[in-house]
């Protein structure tokens, strides 16, 4: 049956809808009518002034780099999947930020969101990635564990070594945008390559909705578990839809590498392991990826990539490497140093409690890791934490002994 | 630009088999409903703005209900999802509406008139008397499908018309966005301000978004006529007053609402409204009347008889704690309220609260003195 309100969704009537509306009734701005104003209606009866966000009290990277001339060429664009501007900035919208954090305030729907609506998200990356332009920069990927020198700390410091990135399945639409049936592809896509890992790589797949009771409980031990997001910043932009469907947890038997699933980007691939043995964490993060990569490709999949953005992830915060790499280390008497923020900036480094990104440390164990993503290749950037965490251990023994440290030069931020 | 979060291509190159969604542990209107045949038939269909099915369900997909309450877990986004996606919408409403058909007729009833009695409930016992409804501005999307210029054009249009209330009825607008801090604590205090919902059921239907742009609140100088602007409706609008005289807050309630749709009427704007499902809002719940009509009285007897529930059924009232919907009692305090919303009329319903209140408070009084209440038990209504 077809009413007359009903409308097929592959179908797009712009120009028939608006001829039939009458000159006077776009005049008066508003219809007194029995059928349904469309869309493209709506488009017309309120310009993109109408629609521009408050964002007097915002604080984000979005709110910083939008302007109403931007809006109002983006607002009508559509990437072809059809995920809007409006759907993008939603997050930002609805999350004002805070005064002390700059959160980024948008997403992507889709690998064509970063194009479709460049003119936003270039000088939003810009921001956030210490000026890297994607319009004229190239991102220098590299996933050779053997460059990396100096990769074992001394573990009367180092208690734990981790390393993590994100990975996108090409075609699919991302967390924010993906209906139901995409993101199950998802979960199918990666689960039937993670189960052609072998050795030491080979593992088991936990899907959310059917673990048991028990399963439930190792993963919680284990630190595994990843539960429904709360944070407004992710439910805002649509990623908790439809949850627990597709979401899941794959782990090695010798829980060392672990890929969450259809969380807050297509996979996250984490590598760790207790104590401080950095380099062999990150030689099996990057087999580990390159297996499963191989693994898709068989299967004529493949990962969102370029050359100006590297991996495409969800947020724009994690474009290019995606790739955090830290540690969980003791630094009492570092740690109560006055310059211990100047040193940390410095070696591009930032410290965080050890229950994640927005927690305190307890006592003076932190967890520290690189802060940038894009602009530096992954061995650049572990040899960054690498060089930077013996560096801060060096520091704690000068001051255990009573000797002077040095606050050290800056490094350069990428190579242009 | 009209949001909707699941009005995506792509799924459109999977089967509905592959799109279905998983209702296995749910336990709600929309999940008892749903088929996979009726999914395959609804998908690629859309209202003229852009809704979709899956914006329909979405709430129910992501909120699963509770085992003991069966909430409702699906929207409209506009007047014509009603329409469009009635294969879903009759049978939910069938279910949540006791038996409501499709081809039944809903008669709307606003004259106080026909009242009988409702203004001597003893206030010894009656606390305090309120009725609610709410309204959609015709030609707009719903809250949980506008754009922001929407939102803003319902704000405005609204501000136009209850600034033009007189007498009884002037007041003054506090948009949300720009509350001074006194202004804000003063409404606290009357229990009038309403706050971004965290509730999931309304969260993931996107009723949340942009807030707390063009939101805000309404009420006249005497504190007895209030108006919520785009929170879970258009309008929401509400008549309330201390002690037992519902006639009084009724009335009210009759006259504050004629005169603002025909100041909107002024202004070439109407409410959506028809002869099947009366005024039509966001929640399937509260088509109709959209009216709930309660008291808050004193009951610590008759609560505790055992054939309080039944007592309550065959009344056709439903009971909440005094914080409302998800509350418990407090010191045998009740809200006693209308369980029905369509297929009554708007006075039949506060009849029924009217005398249900009164019934149960002359119960009250014979339990108080050791008697019985067994001559008392009323018939199914």
């Amino acid at each position: 049956m077809a009413s007359s309100f009903t409308r097929m969704l592959s179908s797009r009537n712009t120009a028939v809808m608006l001829a039939s509306l009458g000159a006077s009734a776009l005049a008066t701005g508003y219809l007194m009518t029995d059928s349904g104003v469309t869309a493209e209606q709506r488009m017309k009866m309120y310009p993109p002034s109408a629609d521009y966000p408050d964002l007097r009290k915002h604080n984000n990277c979005m709110a910083s780099a939008l302007t109403p001339a931007i809006y109002a060429r983006l607002r009508d664009k559509r990437t072809p999947n059809d995920y809007t501007l409006d759907q993008c900035i939603q997050t930002g919208v609805d999350n004002p930020g805070h005064p002390f954090i700059k959160t980024v305030g948008m997403v992507a729907g889709d690998e064509e969101s970063y194009e479709v609506f460049a003119e936003l998200f270039d000088p939003v990356i810009k921001d956030r990635h210490n000026g890297y332009d994607p319009h004229t920069m190239k991102h220098p990927t590299d996933l050779d564990a053997s460059k990396i020198t100096s990769g074992m700390f001394d573990e009367k410091y180092v208690l734990s070594s981790r390393v993590r990135t994100g990975r996108s399945i090409r075609g699919l639409s991302l967390p924010p945008a993906c209906s139901r049936s995409e993101r199950r592809e998802v979960e199918r896509v990666v689960v039937t390559a993670l189960s052609g890992l072998k050795g030491d790589l080979s593992g088991r797949y936990y899907g959310l909705t059917d673990m048991t009771d028990q399963e439930q409980q190792q993963l919680i031990d284990d630190h595994f578990l990843f539960d429904k997001p709360v944070s407004p910043l992710l439910t805002c932009a649509g990623m908790a839809r439809d949850w627990p469907d597709a979401r899941g947890i794959w782990h090695n038997n010798e829980k060392t590498f672990l890929i969450w699933i259809n969380e807050e980007d297509h996979s996250r691939v984490i590598s760790m392991e207790k104590g401080g043995n950095m380099k062999r964490v990150f030689e099996r993060f990057c087999r580990g990826l390159k297996e499963v990569e191989r693994l898709i490709q068989e299967r004529g999949w493949e990962f969102m990539w370029n050359e100006h953005l590297g991996y495409i992830l969800t947020c724009p915060s994690n474009l290019g490497t995606g790739l955090r790499a830290g540690v969980h280390v003791r630094l009492p008497l570092l740690s109560k140093d006055a310059r211990f923020s100047k040193i940390l900036d410095n070696l591009r480094l930032q410290k965080r409690g050890t229950g994640g990104v927005d927690t305190a440390a307890t006592g003076d164990t932190f967890d520290i890791s690189n802060l940038d993503r894009l602009g530096k290749s992954e061995v650049e950037l572990v040899q960054l934490v690498v060089d930077g965490v013996n560096y801060l251990i060096e520091c704690e023994k000068k001051l255990e002994k009573g000797q002077d440290i040095k606050v050290p030069a800056p490094l350069v931020q990428f190579r242009r | 630009m009209p949001f909707s979060n699941t009005h995506n291509l792509m799924k459109m190159n999977f089967s509905a088999e592959q799109e279905y969604p998983d209702l296995s542990q749910h336990n709600n209107h929309m999940a008892k409903v749903l088929t996979p045949e009726m999914y395959a038939n609804l998908r690629d269909k859309q209202t003229p703005s852009g809704f979709t099915l899956d914006d329909v369900i979405q709430t129910g997909v992501d909120n699963p209900g509770h085992p003991f309450i069966m909430t409702v877990g699906c929207v409209a986004g506009d007047e014509e999802t009603y329409d469009v996606f009635k294969e879903l919408l009759d049978p939910v409403i069938e279910d949540r509406h006791g038996g409501y058909k499709p081809t039944d007729k809903h008669k709307t009833d606003l004259n106080p008139e026909n009242l009988q009695g409702g203004d001597d409930l003893d206030p010894n016992y009656v606390l305090s008397s309120r009725v609610r409804t709410g309204r959609s501005i015709r030609g707009f999307c719903l809250p949980p499908h506008c754009s922001r210029g929407e939102r803003r054009g319902i704000e405005n249009l609204s501000i136009d018309a209850l600034s033009s209330l007189d007498g009884d009825l002037k007041g003054k607008y506090y948009a949300l966005r720009n509350m001074t801090d006194d202004e804000q604590q003063q409404l606290i205090d009357d229990h009038f301000l309403f706050d971004k919902p965290v509730s999931p059921l309304l969260l993931a239907s996107g009723m949340g978004r942009d807030w707390p742009d063009a939101r805000g609140i309404w009420h006249n100088d005497s504190k007895t006529f209030l108006v919520w602007v785009n929170e879970e409706d258009h309008l929401r609008v509400i008549s309330m007053q201390k002690g037992g005289n519902m006639r009084e807050v009724f009335t009210r309630f009759c006259e504050g609402l004629t005169k603002i749709e025909s100041l909107f009427k002024d202004k070439g704007h109407e409410f959506m409204w028809n002869e099947h499902l009366g005024y039509v809002l966001t929640c399937p719940s509260n088509l109709g009347t959209g009216l709930r009509g309660g008291v808050h009285v004193k009951l610590p007897n008759v609560s505790k008889h055992e054939k309080f529930g039944e007592i309550l059924k065959r009344l056709r009232l439903q009971k909440r704690g005094t914080g409302g919907v998800d509350t418990a009692a407090v010191g045998g305090v009740f809200d006693i309220s209308n369980a029905d919303r369509l297929g009554f009329s708007e006075v039949e319903l506060v009849q029924m609260v009217v005398d249900g209140v009164k019934l149960l408070v002359d119960m009250e009084k014979r339990l108080e003195n050791g008697e019985s209440i067994d001559d008392l038990m009323p018939d199914q209504k």
